[in-house]
């Protein structure tokens, strides 16, 4: 219901009518005419501020003129584009940044897993102080999961490789072997079929399988009736029984494609010392970690005991599954998410200065509003709509750029790698990652509206209005100014001796000593489908392979093994050694089965001894090769050669002679020490699985379909996959991804931040040698030379960059350390990284103040004099 | 001088009391502005003092309301002037106020005046 408002008009003429009817009684008490009129308007006080009032009566005073001043500043903005668009990137750029970082540190570390009440599972495993988690034995699993009374449910996973029987062949496809409650003990179900039935994880259980969803959806065309269907695993018939949701992801499983029962053993795995199956348990509802971590290390020990398992010091792991799936990249996360936190604090620096500069500009627009009446309120209330509108519009560009990193830096991650890491999928803008958006955007609009504000708060506006003023507000600003050029320079060095750091750990890691020469090396992995029966004839494909891929020209040597290098420093064996007393001691090594071409073929360095031979066969007593790093643990003064490493092959003891010692090769990933390796015959333990390591004389990339093409001749029913380059191999691996990750981003960083803390300063500079001006003419006008105005604009700009930069290697030292764990062969105060950045600051200032002395010491003093 | 300066012995009006006087002036007669500002100041003895700005924003406040009606006149001495009504409505808020005015009063003579002590000497 809207009534007609009365119209300011009407209430400026009862206003009239008011002080004519007051001067006609004035008039009759006696006054004079004119005297009449004056008091009756002094008696009325304010006749604006009376109309001023009834204007703003009913209204939203605030809203109103808060609307005017969005106008106003959209028009200031229009006015001045150059400053608008400046200030609107550098803000979007911050914001955008830290949005994109925080997008994955939410999916990462903040987001539950895809699984029912996800932080009540834990992985429940084997572990002693020297191998944090080690996995269960079958017989140890089920024992576990009978006397243990933490646990609601406890249930394995083990990685099982088969070979699918498709129309073109055959295809090597990962598969997961589970017990049976796998997958209600993680709370996922079905969408398609059924889950496992109870019976069906015995042993000579039925052969079933669980697809995982993009398996269902691209070998089988996301057909319904897949349901019932039989699918051909290494040569075996598998029932399809049910499809996985497609948010199900389970990430120490990777990108299984295949989930089967647990219905069959082999001889190793009924063995109690055959480690092989991952634990994971959800704890009963009261029970702590702590409290399973006790009752599961008292179980270990217990069954020890019980079969005579010299298990010294093994004991059992009980730690969250997010943990597991999310330890690794943790760290290098949050060092993003700081790196991405310091880009914003700068942008947002920046722009506060920029806009301070701007206010100053407007000091006297500012200066006559306030004389007209406009309050300090008003006045700032001004301020906050600029604020607000720039921080706006970077918040909108802040969303593009955040949309367009997140897509990249998820490209930047290899597949691979990424079926590993779930929760990339959970990268995007969602409602987190728009709420922090928007109070970044906040916060930012904070500081950009705070600095002018409360400078504007705290001075006399009047003084303003005089004109070329020096006064008091002038040197506050140069203050506050200089303070925040001190901010920026200092966050700039802090990431860019991050950057620094983690370029230098990038480098040494990569360039770490193999102990072979990746170049010129490609690599494959082959499965051989169960046609091969017997060690016999495994050992006559290794032959065959060895032989037929030696001849094709350009391949210089070929060699095989169980697991290239630098990949994992697994399998791990126990040993001890002949003639030696052995009370279960740790003395786990890794164990390499390989070829007799294998080790010179990655020309690896041979010490002492010698390497395999053809004759070195099943016929014959074990060989080893040990490395040094063995050598110097185990035999620390002792002739290794001649010497028998004792172990336990599967339930079996086993003797191996150690007929040779090579230089260490890196087996595990780049960032991890050199473990004791032993090296045995790949004849002696024949398996259908194993990997190429082909020698080539021209580039080994150019060489992969030749190689393919071979074994295909071979037998087209040989798996063949991860047909890559030895180099490629090495920079795809976990270690080299994330810390190039890191290096590369908080390097992008850091750049951005040098730019924006040199602007800064430039701006600064430019701002106070454009004040003093008429100083500067002063100066010249009484015989100073140029060289000394130079003097005086570097001495101010000199002693802002020495105070950042001290500030900036204090705070780099100390942010270095922090990230410790991320730098690979250097120190957190490294004098080379900080000298470095210290320089390359040290110029960029220079350089940036440089323009602004040079226009100094070219004032002419009298124009200068006259100016203003 | 024929009118007093704003002096020392006057005191502001209480926040809200300004309605309560002028529908009380105006249940004597419609009136305008003007004339209930002076009969307010007139009635207490010069005491108190019309802010004639928030008079006129209390006036348009009580005719939003509709305690208040007004329409253009002429005066007296033949001015034009805005005069005001007391509507039914308002008649009633009257009675309302004046009850919750009496309270009050009564409550605050109870407080500054009822427990005679060694402050009640004052003049």
């Amino acid at each position: 219901m809207w009534k007609r408002r009365r119209s300011a008009e009407d209430f400026a003429e009862e206003i009239r009518s008011h002080l004519a009817l007051e001067a006609d009684r004035l008039l009759e008490e006696g006054a004079s005419e004119e005297e009449a009129q004056r008091m009756a308007r002094v008696q009325f006080g304010s006749v604006p501020a009376a109309r001023e009032r009834f204007y703003l009566r009913n209204r939203l005073e605030w809203l109103d003129n808060f609307a005017r001043d969005l106008k106003f500043a959209g028009r200031q903005m229009v006015k001045n584009p150059g400053y608008a668009v400046t200030a609107v990137f550098v803000l979007a750029l911050g914001i955008g940044a830290s949005t994109a970082i925080f997008a994955f540190v939410d999916a990462a570390l903040l987001k539950p897993l895809p699984y029912k009440n996800p932080y009540r599972l834990m992985s429940v495993n084997e572990g002693s102080p020297s191998s944090a988690r080690w996995p269960l034995s079958y017989p140890d699993f089920i024992d576990w999961r009978r006397l243990n009374h933490s646990f609601t449910a406890i249930d394995v996973y083990s990685s099982k490789g088969y070979l699918l029987r498709t129309r073109s062949g055959q295809e090597p496809v990962r598969a997961q072997e589970v017990s049976g409650s796998f997958f209600q003990t993680l709370g996922v179900q079905p969408i398609l079929g059924r889950d496992f039935l109870p019976d069906e994880d015995r042993l000579g259980g039925p052969n079933v399988a669980v697809l995982s969803y993009g398996t269902w959806l691209h070998r089988f065309g996301a057909r319904r009736d897949i349901v019932g269907q039989t699918v051909e695993l290494s040569d075996n018939a598998y029932t399809v029984i049910g499809v996985l949701p497609r948010s199900f992801v389970f990430a120490p499983a990777g990108n299984t494609e295949f989930w089967v029962p647990i219905n069959s053993l082999t001889k190793h795995e009924t063995s109690r010392t055959f480690y092989n199956f991952w634990g994971v348990g959800r704890l009963r509802d009261g029970v702590t970690v702590q409290m399973a971590l006790e009752e599961m290390t008292a179980i270990a020990k217990q069954l020890h005991q019980e079969y005579g398992i010299d298990g010294l010091g093994m004991g059992a792991s009980v730690v969250p599954l997010s943990e597991v799936i999310v330890g690794d990249v943790r760290p290098i996360l949050l060092t993003l998410m700081g790196a991405a936190t310091l880009l914003l604090l700068i942008a947002s620096v920046n722009v506060a200065s920029l806009v301070l500069v701007r206010s100053e500009s407007r000091r006297r627009e500012l200066a006559v509003r306030g004389a007209l009446g406009a309050t300090r309120a008003r006045l700032i209330q001004q301020f906050v709509a600029e604020g607000l509108l720039l921080t706006g519009f970077a918040g909108a560009a802040g969303l593009l750029v955040a949309g367009g990193l997140m897509r990249l830096l998820a490209r930047l991650v290899p597949k691979d790698m990424a079926s590993n890491m779930p929760f990339l999928e959970g990268v995007g803008l969602n409602a987190h990652t728009t709420i922090l958006l928007v109070a970044v955007a906040g916060m930012t609009a904070l500081l950009v509206t705070a600095t002018p504000a409360l400078r504007l708060a705290s001075r006399d506006m009047r003084e303003n209005l005089k004109d070329g003023d020096r006064g008091f507000s002038s040197r506050l600003w140069a203050r506050l100014g200089a303070n925040l050029v001190i901010v920026e320079l200092a966050v700039a060095f802090v990431l860019l001796a991050g950057a620094g750091l983690l370029g230098q750990s990038l480098y040494r890691m990569l360039h770490e000593p193999l102990g072979f020469e990746p170049d010129h090396l490609a690599t494959l992995s082959v499965s051989a489908p169960d046609t091969y029966k017997g060690e016999q004839q495994i050992a006559g494909l290794y032959r065959e392979v060895a032989e037929r891929l030696s001849s094709l020209p350009g391949v210089q040597s070929v060699g095989m093994t169980n697991m290239l290098p630098v990949q994992c420093n697994c399998p791990i064996d126990r040993i001890h050694f002949a003639g030696r007393p052995y009370h279960g001691e740790h003395n786990d090594v890794v164990e390499r089965r390989v070829s007799p071409g294998y080790l010179s073929t990655l020309n690896a360095a041979l010490m002492r001894g010698r390497y395999f031979q053809d004759s070195d066969d099943i016929s014959r007593p074990g060989a080893a090769v040990i490395n040094e790093a063995l050598a110097r643990k185990y035999f620390p003064a002792q002739d290794p050669i001649g010497q028998r490493i004792e172990n336990d092959e599967g339930g079996r003891p086993s003797v191996w002679e150690i007929v040779g010692v090579v230089r260490d090769i890196r087996e595990g990933p780049l960032d991890v020490e050199i473990a004791p390796t032993e090296y045995f015959p790949l004849q002696q333990a024949p398996d259908h699985s194993f990997n190429l390591a082909v020698r080539t004389r021209q580039d080994a990339g150019s060489m992969l379909s030749d190689l393919i093409k071979t074994l295909r001749q071979i037998n087209p029913d040989l798996g063949i996959s991860d047909e890559a380059t030895m180099n490629d191999e090495i920079d795809g691996t976990q270690a080299a991804l994330l810390h190039r990750f890191a290096a590369w981003l908080v390097s992008g960083f850091a750049m951005i931040a040098l730019v924006l803390g040199v602007v800064g300063l430039y701006g600064v500079i430019a701002y106070s040698v454009n004040q003093r001006t008429r100083e500067i003419g002063v100066r010249m006008a009484l015989g100073a030379q140029r060289s000394s105005i130079y003097g005086l604009v570097l001495r101010q700009a000199g002693f802002l960059t020495a105070v950042g930069l001290t500030i900036g290697l204090i705070c780099s030292v100390a942010t270095s350390m922090l990230i410790r764990n991320l730098l690979f062969g250097v120190y957190p105060w490294d004098t080379l990284t900080l000298t470095g950045v210290a320089a390359l600051l040290a110029v960029a200032s220079l350089a940036a103040s440089f323009l602004p002395a040079r226009r100094a010491a070219s004032v002419n003093p009298t124009d200068a004099l006259r100016a203003e | 001088m024929p009118t007093k300066e704003p002096n020392a012995d006057r005191i502001a009006l209480l926040q809200g009391t300004l309605d309560l006087l002028i529908l009380k002036t105006l249940l004597l007669g419609p009136c305008h502005g003007q004339g209930i500002a002076r009969s307010i100041q007139r009635q207490s003895e010069e005491v108190f003092f019309v802010d004639h700005g928030s008079l006129y924003l209390s006036l348009q406040r009580l005719e939003d309301r509709k305690w208040i009606t007004a329409k253009w006149g002429v005066s007296q001495n033949n001015r034009k002037a805005r005069f005001y009504t007391l509507t039914a409505k308002g008649r009633d808020q009257l009675t309302a106020k004046t009850t919750e005015w009496r309270k009050l009063a009564r409550a605050m003579e109870l407080i500054v005046g009822g427990h005679p002590g060694p402050d009640s000497q004052e003049a």
